[in-house]
């Protein structure tokens, strides 16, 4: 079982090395990173936290290799993702990660079925066992009976759940989720949050943004930040 | 993706727009419709004179009589009226001192009244030779031709045109019955075979319409008819006096057509005071259709072309409002593992989608220009009849030819429009920051 597993001896997916980013807002400079350094290893469920402007969703965006850091270095995967361009960066995305984010930023025009498949298109070469893939992973996270359904006629809980079986799809080395339950009432969020546990435990390794505290305390791990640093690190549970 | 699935996904896409996307679609549709409709009439008129400069030949001159203007004619004119155009000794000079011309045949013509008891046409008297009749590809239906002997013996003799021959007798077997020609009575000994119109080309051939012509003797004409012609004119009479009205040349080597022209140009010249005749080289016209024809054809693509542009920048237009529109799932698939070219590729397979269906939609449309214009010739004929007979015979005889070049270049060019209209949206979705894009409500 993973989560028995002591933390040292779980390999690292993802490492932050002395990482940077500045940003020019209006004339002065903002240091939304400053020199942050962090490792998840396989299995991690860590919850990002900080106050509005701590440098959490720029952390989160770099993690998602949506940016590139002004200075240091990310490795995923083995290999150095900052010097990448962007068409590299493009595949590294649909090959490692998966995204699950606060707005469920499901494509309107497509069914569930395809929703969750839109990063399979995205594979080169392509993942064998596509359209199987998809049905089992609606069922895992509850919806096979909505397959044939658009996004606006399910309710916000089930548009979260689509969203995390496409994040699902393309089996990625880090699930990220940017505050996953921030549109959703206490018990959905709750619904939400036993499923990334469940697959947590089953092996996955997620990185979440969150405010909420009670949402953060569902993780292992917080990471704290304030003004671009890494304030604190405290294990929830091992 | 494969680009099946691709063009699927952009057809649905589209559809999300259903009056937006048809609106973009019509555009194309009418920028393909004009070209293959343009170029179909543009090939049908050019197809008309050129049929009519090759029923005159390509070895063949032909000298008309030309009447000169008022003022130059008051050189020639006389108590009597004025005198112009080619005379028989031009005819003989031509024959004896052209030694190219293998044959030549003269012509008079005059508009006279035909008539048969109680049915009368507005005729045309044409005074000919029996090598008219080869020279000018009119056969005989019924009956026999003019022949030599009538010509010897100044015979009252006519064939009919079919048309004519309808008219004047509608029920009864013309053949052997006397029409009447002015004032004269001529006996009907064959009739000629039906024939269209032929158009006019450029401003030295007029349209020809074989349906009112009745044919006699030219020996006959000068006997019966003379060469002097009055004219009622609003108030005044006019005399004129005409010898011959045209003269046919033939030559035996279309090599030699130019040469051979150029020799009876300065022939006349020398008997002639005025320019009161027209030397037309149908080899000549015929060149000059095709250089017309081809000024024609860029003309019609111009604007063609104009309104495939149009529609292109329709095109783009609604490219751009979906990329905006559309920016938040831009973000998503650029998150999910899409590159910029494939989001470049997924909204030009849309623009594709687009302005190939407006293309096919236009060549369906395209075949539909003959019916069309049979349609709209019918309904003008039918309900505006004064419009019908105004219009010149090019136009009420015109009969479109769909060239397949021009179905094949609308669709590519189409689908081209598409393309290039396309990039630029489709460069700008790609190009956005998937953050912002993410971020986008």
């Amino acid at each position: 079982m993973n989560e028995l597993r002591p933390a040292v001896d779980r390999e690292i997916v993802a490492s932050i090395v002395g990482v940077s980013k500045v940003y020019k807002l209006g004339g002065h400079t903002v240091r939304a990173l400053d020199n942050v350094s962090i490792d998840f290893r396989q299995g991690d469920f860590v919850a990002i936290m900080g106050s509005s402007g701590s440098g959490k969703s720029t952390l989160l965006n770099l993690l998602g290799c949506l940016d590139r850091p002004d200075s240091g270095q990310y490795i995923l995967a083995g290999r150095d993702v900052a010097a990448m361009d962007d068409e590299t960066l493009s595949r590294i995305r649909g090959r490692y990660l998966g995204f699950i984010f606060q707005s469920y930023n499901l494509i309107q025009q497509l069914s569930v079925v395809e929703n969750i498949e839109v990063p399979l298109s995205y594979q080169r070469p392509p993942l064998p066992g596509g359209r199987e893939r998809c049905l089992k992973l609606a069922e895992l996270v509850g919806l096979s009976g909505r397959l044939g359904h658009r996004p606006t006629e399910l309710s916000g809980g089930q548009q979260q759940r689509v969203a995390i079986a496409r994040a699902l799809v393309n089996n990625p080395h880090v699930i990220l989720a940017d505050e996953p339950t921030g549109n959703l009432d206490t018990a959905t969020s709750h619904e939400i949050m036993n499923l990334l546990d469940a697959l947590n435990r089953a092996g996955r390794t997620i990185v979440m943004v969150t405010h909420e505290n009670d949402i953060a305390e569902r993780a292992r791990k917080i990471v704290r930040l304030r003004d671009g640093r890494i304030d604190s690190v405290s294990e929830v549970r091992p | 993706m494969s680009l099946l699935q691709q063009l699927r996904l952009g057809f649905r896409s589209l559809m999300l727009h259903k009056l937006r996307s048809a609106l973009a679609v019509l555009g194309i549709l009418i920028g393909v419709t004009a070209v293959i409709w343009l170029v179909a009439m543009g090939e049908g008129v050019s197809y008309q004179a050129q049929q009519r400069i090759k029923d005159l030949g390509a070895t063949s001159i032909i000298i008309r009589s030309i009447k000169p203007s008022e003022e130059s004619s008051r050189d020639v004119g006389s108590r009597f009226g004025i005198s112009y155009g080619l005379l028989r000794d031009d005819y003989d000079r031509i024959v004896t001192n052209v030694p190219t011309i293998s044959r030549a045949v003269p012509m008079r013509e005059i508009s006279r009244e035909v008539r048969h008891r109680e049915y009368a046409i507005d005729g045309q008297a044409i005074g000919c030779t029996p090598d008219y009749f080869g020279m000018n590809r009119l056969t005989i239906a019924r009956g026999r031709a003019i022949s030599e002997v009538d010509m010897k013996s100044y015979a009252n003799v006519v064939v009919l045109a079919w048309e004519a021959a309808r008219k004047l007798f509608p029920i009864e077997d013309p053949l052997g019955r006397a029409v009447q020609i002015g004032t004269e009575f001529y006996v009907v000994v064959g009739i000629a075979a039906e024939r269209t119109a032929a158009a006019a080309i450029g401003g030295s051939l007029d349209a020809r319409q074989y349906d009112r012509d009745v044919y006699i003797p030219l020996s006959t004409f000068r006997a019966r008819i003379g060469d002097r012609v009055f004219t009622l004119r609003a108030g005044s009479t006019q005399l004129e006096t005409v010898e011959l009205t045209q003269i046919t040349a033939v030559v035996e080597d279309m090599r030699e057509v130019d040469a051979t022209a150029d020799i009876i140009r300065s022939l006349l010249e020398r008997y002639h005071k005025t320019v009161d005749y027209a030397v037309v080289v149908p080899k000549e016209l015929l060149e000059q259709a095709e250089t017309m024809r081809a000024m024609f054809n860029v003309l019609l693509l111009l604007i063609a072309g104009i309104s495939l542009l149009v529609g292109g920048i329709g095109i783009m237009n609604i490219m751009l409002a979906t990329v905006t529109e559309r920016t938040r799932e831009i973000g998503i698939r650029r998150a999910l593992g899409a590159t910029k070219g494939e989001i470049v590729r997924q909204f030009l397979c849309e623009t594709v989608v687009l302005a190939g269906t407006g293309g096919l939609l236009g060549v369906a449309v395209g075949f539909l220009c003959g019916p069309t214009i049979n349609g709209v010739r019918w309904a003008v004929g039918a309900f505006l009849p004064e419009v019908w007979s105004a219009l010149p015979p090019n136009i009420r005889n015109l009969e479109p030819r769909l060239a397949p070049w021009s179905i094949i270049a609308a669709f590519a060019i189409s689908v081209g429009v598409g393309i290039i209209f396309g990039i630029y949206p489709a460069r700008r979705a790609a190009s956005m920051d998937p953050i912002e894009a993410l971020r986008h409500e």
